[in-house]
């Protein structure tokens, strides 16, 4: 519930926010100086930007204590309809290059034949990639319409935030780095882009950014969860199979969500410790 | 819009990351090149610290060459990493749990030592030549004395000590950096491939092995371009150890192979497919039959029959580039085989080479040439030819 009442709390300041930008335009613009006209009503643009535009670093926010926060994300794989809005919503809220081989989060597609082997695909496969017909467009290929599918499901997937990260291991620089509040991060200025990273992850959840020549990944929508606000995967999941939260909230959805299910981890024999917890899961996920 | 990355074939279910490889053949030459220095060092150590007095023609041409190869093994990595300008990050705030940051310290360390090393071994020649010298070269060399120029017996037996400590610091050193860059690859707990505890002795013994090889190579060529006979001796020497070594090399790469196998943890599968697949030439073939089996059949033949001049010289030099290739197919083999092996254990993927770029084989070819053109300039200004000076 306090999670609830902060956003409130801070959607209501952005608004107001907003409204003070606008007036001030149009204060600005009826004294006649027109580029602090502009440049107003571009500042409050900004500040109602919808997710995916560009916008420079805020910065942190302020009074934000990270000692006081423990997040963690749960998955419902049971929940998952494969619609993949959670894997557009990634890449527009955090700038990712459109195409099925960058990637903040994605889904794979669990089908079994006639009882035989389990096949996986995700947004990477050729037929998907196909049907969705444009890159800034995922969906999954009917491949399965005619078969005589015994056991299907979808699993979401993303960085798991791990406790003991291999990946922040290996960083000769410490670029990449645990927060105190649960996230694994990257620090873009400070990365050498030497891709050992990638290697060490046992997930395949780091992806090289050959724009900005350094590696990249989720960051659980950091710059939203330090303002109280979901993940825009979580956001925008028609399903609710994506659950996210503060394990030191009084009360949190991800902590309902671990007390209320037997939870699993993905590849716990690497012991890094991965902090997003699933329910629904089947044998052949890794 | 110009393509930023390359995409790779797969066949099976692959993270949606691994289509675009994270390290290229730039990755292959950079263990290959630091193998070739510690193999280069162990040869010098071998007459400076064990006083394999054999070995003399070829001792201060291998410290010559360790310390050429040296100074390039930054390169290929420079060239790899997406922001080179701030390759010294990882010195001035390392991370200390990263096995690579740590890896530079030690890398830094053995360049020191051997630059340390060489000084005071061509110590000599470079007072003699500061002093009869003049012109460009004279002012050289004056530099390169250091404003030393006490070659008495006094000061020669002290630069001995020194060597000789160097040299015993040398070897820790040397094979220590390239245990190493096994350990690079071996700790990495996420492919299957690399998780291996035997990679560290692996890529040591094989770095010995190349380097060998590759004296043996430069020697003979060297001999034939200076008009010298060949020491045969000091080549058999080197053939034999060559020979003890690349025993031991086939032996934990086997070794590793095997266990692998019969370990068959999950994904096993996809490796064996891999193996008998895509991995049959460039694995079984060009490593392990023609790279490591035929060299030790030519060489254990040759030992066994007593074969000499030119005949040996042929086979020592046909095995040695034999066993310089294979080192070259495990490098490439643990880098880019790790790598077409998905981490899901549940596919396979295709390394297609890119040619042109900053990291294409011209690139990586360009690393390994540029070694060998400064050991030519520097064999110029520190000749370190002693033939007919090993004592038989």
């Amino acid at each position: 519930m306090e999670d609830e009442i902060d956003k409130d709390k801070l959607v209501g300041r952005r608004e107001i926010l907003g409204m003070l930008g606008k007036t001030g335009a149009a204060i600005a613009a009826l004294l006649g100086g027109g580029e602090v006209a502009q440049a107003v009503v571009a500042q409050a643009q900004a500040s109602e930007t919808p997710a995916g535009a560009v916008t420079a670093d805020p910065g942190p926010v302020p009074g934000y204590d990270w000692t006081k926060h423990k997040y963690a994300f749960g998955v419902d794989a049971t929940r998952c309809i494969g619609c993949l809005r959670c894997a557009v919503a990634g890449k527009l809220e955090n700038n990712v290059a459109f195409d099925p081989h960058h990637f903040r989060t994605w889904v794979e597609r669990y089908g079994t034949v006639d009882g035989g082997e389990t096949l996986i695909d995700s947004q990477n496969d050729e037929g998907n990639i196909k049907a969705a017909g444009r890159p800034d467009n995922y969906r999954f290929d009917d491949r399965y319409a005619d078969a005589n599918v015994t056991k299907a499901f979808f699993v979401p997937k993303l960085c798991n935030h791990c406790t003991r990260p291999a990946c922040v291991q290996v960083c000769p620089t410490g670029a990449t780095y645990k927060t105190e509040d649960g996230a694994v991060l990257i620090d873009h200025e400070y990365c050498i882009g030497c891709r050992y990273c990638i290697q060490a992850c046992p997930y395949g959840a780091r992806f090289f950014n050959e724009e900005k020549q350094v590696t990249d990944k989720c960051t659980w929508c950091y710059h939203r969860i330090t303002k109280g606000l979901n993940p825009a995967c979580v956001e925008v999941c028609p399903a609710s199979a994506r659950i996210f939260g503060d394990l030191k909230a009084p009360q949190s959805a991800i902590k309902d969500f671990i007390r209320d299910n037997r939870i699993q981890v993905l590849r716990p024999d690497t012991g890094n410790g991965p902090n997003v917890f699933y329910i629904g899961i089947d044998k052949e996920v890794l | 819009m110009e393509q930023l990355f390359d995409v790779q074939q797969y066949i099976g279910w692959v993270y949606p990351n691994e289509t675009v490889f994270p390290w290229g053949v730039l990755i292959v030459v950079y263990p290959y090149l630091t193998g070739l220095v510690a193999g280069a060092f162990t040869v010098s150590s071998l007459y400076q610290v064990f006083g394999i007095e054999r070995l003399k023609p070829v001792a201060h041409f291998a410290l010559l060459a360790s310390l050429c190869m040296m100074l390039f093994v930054p390169s290929p990595l420079l060239l790899h990493l997406g922001h080179p300008e701030r390759a010294f990050n990882a010195i001035l705030t390392p991370h200390t749990t990263s096995a690579m940051a740590m890896f530079s310290f030690a890398a830094m360390f053995y360049v020191f030592l051997l630059a340390i090393e060489t000084w005071f071994v061509f110590r000599k020649y470079i007072v003699e030549q500061a002093q009869i010298r003049t012109g460009i070269m004279g002012l050289a060399y004056r530099v390169m004395t250091l404003g030393s120029y006490d070659v008495s017996e006094r000061a020669m037996r002290a630069d001995r000590k020194w060597i000789f400590a160097l040299a015993i610091l040398g070897i820790p050193g040397a094979h220590g950096l390239h245990g190493y860059v096994g350990f690079l690859f071996g700790s990495v707990k996420a492919r299957e491939w690399w998780s291996s505890d035997l990679m560290p002795p692996i890529f040591l013994f094989s770095a010995i092995i190349s380097g060998t090889a590759l004296l043996n190579v430069l020697y003979v060529l060297s001999c034939w371009f200076r008009r010298v006979k060949v020491d045969i001796l000091c080549l058999k020497t080197m053939a034999y150890s060559l020979w003890g070594f690349l025993m031991f090399a086939l032996l934990l790469e086997g070794v590793e192979i095997v266990c692998l196998m019969y370990r068959g943890r999950e994904g096993i599968d996809m490796i064996m497919q891999y193996i008998t697949g895509p991995a049959y030439y460039p694995f079984l073939i060009l490593q392990l039959a023609i790279g490591a089996g035929v060299p030790i059949l030519i060489l254990s033949f040759v030992f066994w029959r007593g074969i000499t001049g030119n005949a040996l010289v042929t086979a020592i030099l046909i095995s040695s580039a034999l066993v310089m290739m294979e080192v070259f197919m495990m490098r490439w083999n643990v880098v880019i085989g790790g790598q077409e092996i998905s981490k899901t254990g549940k596919g396979l993927l295709t390394y297609a080479m890119e040619y042109h770029g900053k990291e294409g084989v011209f690139a990586a070819a360009s690393v390994l040439i540029m070694p060998m053109l400064l050991l030519l300039v520097v064999l110029r200004i520190l000749p370190p030819w002693e033939d007919g000076k090993a004592s038989h």
